[in-house]
């Protein structure tokens, strides 16, 4: 890796100041970045560490209501919420591997948004809102594309916060060499609708397949969905892994899969 | 350069690094300590696998600055006070949990990681913790018998599944 200068601090305010840097980059649990970084992908001429400040991280469960520090590792995603929201905590339980789950953040995934990414997908699905040092953004807002979100330049996802629908289940079929998702769903029920939200498709990134959604909302049963067609593949990644045809059919039967298991 | 405090093993231990400085070559190059080894240094491998405050890391995938204060476990400090080997390193050698030894520190570091969290696991969550450390030799199944020896359960005949 190039050399950075680095920065630790224990305030978002802090935090929010040393990202005015020219070229600073925030670093929340690294296990994508630092690869990133070693391949000089990314260049960062500042590194700021958001893994010191307590004010993000927890996990907080008020009702139905769920606020996840953005600092919060996948580990302890998946230990607090092993009774209050088992769908989700089997989610973090099941990214990359037991020491990316230590070090990886639900705010550095949402914020990378990588297309294969879990979290966009059951961020999505559960009726998530992104906190941010400044604001607050609806997950159907943020998430704009292929590693492309509504951040602005040196804004922090400080938050995720979430809804604990009724039934939900997350259905991955997994990459076996990278181990994220080479298409996933996760699916949740809630008392006004269903919300069906997949990642590892699209070249957009996580979606909503909404025809999915209608259809489950209505009956909430895998045969609900076996006369939609499927979406349509011509916009799906296409890679030596699969083509989007393949995808576009691995969409829908992970959408049943999960609603099987919900 | 930034100035860095923490535990290794028990020992307080301090030194100078870089920004980019990993925590493994802290580790390996600054507390000389070789055990941990670089596999792949793609976050891929698992073979530099060590404890930072109680859980598994890559430490080729953790900078240096970013334990200050820390707590970190290497296999140098998993054998016994008196120096005989731990339950996992005993079970890997009784159950022949290796050969060329060269993912065998992470191995053992994963693995005690995994009984710490779940004292009894099934040989199915044995394979799950696993998966983020590979090794070339073994083909997995001793190595799976060796933590189910650790736990103190059953060695059944394992298969991949």
């Amino acid at each position: 890796m190039y050399d950075f200068d680095f920065e630790r601090p224990t305030t978002i305010q802090d935090a929010v100041e040393a990202l005015k840097a020219e070229e600073a980059i925030a670093f929340s649990g690294g296990q994508t970045l630092m690869p990133t970084m070693k391949q000089r992908l990314a260049m960062p001429s500042k590194v700021v560490s958001l893994t010191a400040i307590d004010e993000m991280k927890g996990v907080r469960l008020d009702g139905t209501s769920l606020w996840i520090g953005g600092a919060t590792t996948h580990a302890t995603v998946k230990r607090e919420l092993a009774e209050s929201y088992p769908a989700m905590s089997s989610l973090a339980g099941r990214i990359g591997d037991p020491s990316v789950r230590s070090r990886g953040t639900i705010g550095g995934s949402v914020a990378n948004n990588d297309p294969s990414a879990c979290y966009p997908a059951g961020t999505l699905a559960s009726k998530g809102v992104i906190v941010t040092d400044r604001r607050e953004i609806p997950a159907d807002e943020f998430f704009q594309g292929m590693f492309m979100t509504a951040l602005e330049e040196g804004e922090i996802v400080t938050a995720v916060k979430m809804q604990v629908p009724e039934r939900a289940h997350y259905a991955k079929f997994i990459q076996p060499a990278s181990r994220f998702p080479l298409t996933a769903v996760y699916v949740a029920k809630f008392d006004d609708g269903v919300r069906v939200a997949v990642t590892g498709a699209s070249e957009m990134g996580v979606f909503r397949w909404t025809e999915a959604e209608e259809a489950l909302s209505s009956g909430f049963d895998a045969g609900a969905i076996d006369g939609l067609a499927t979406p349509d593949g011509a916009d799906m990644i296409s890679d030596l892994h699969g083509s989007g045809d393949y995808r576009a059919h691995l969409v829908k039967v992970m959408t049943k899969r999960a609603v099987a298991a919900a | 350069m930034i100035k860095i405090e923490m535990t290794v093993n028990g020992r307080p231990v301090s030194g100078e690094v870089e920004g980019r400085t990993l925590l493994v070559d802290f580790i390996r190059q600054t507390l000389l300590l070789t055990g941990t080894h670089v596999g792949c240094d793609t976050t891929q491998c698992g073979a530099c696998t060590i404890h930072l405050d109680g859980e598994p890391v890559k430490s080729c995938s953790v900078l240096a600055a970013e334990c200050a204060g820390a707590r970190i476990t290497t296999i140098e400090g998993m054998a016994n006070a008196d120096g005989s080997l731990s339950s996992m390193q005993q079970a890997f050698q009784d159950y022949h949990g290796l050969q060329c030894g060269f993912c065998t520190p992470g191995m053992v570091m994963a693995a005690t990681a995994l009984l710490e969290e779940n004292p009894t696991p099934s040989e199915a969550e044995i394979r799950h913790h696993l998966e983020g450390n590979i090794c070339r030799c073994t083909g997995y199944h001793n190595i799976v018998k060796a933590v189910q020896a650790a736990s103190g359960q059953d060695v059944t005949p394992v298969a991949a599944e």
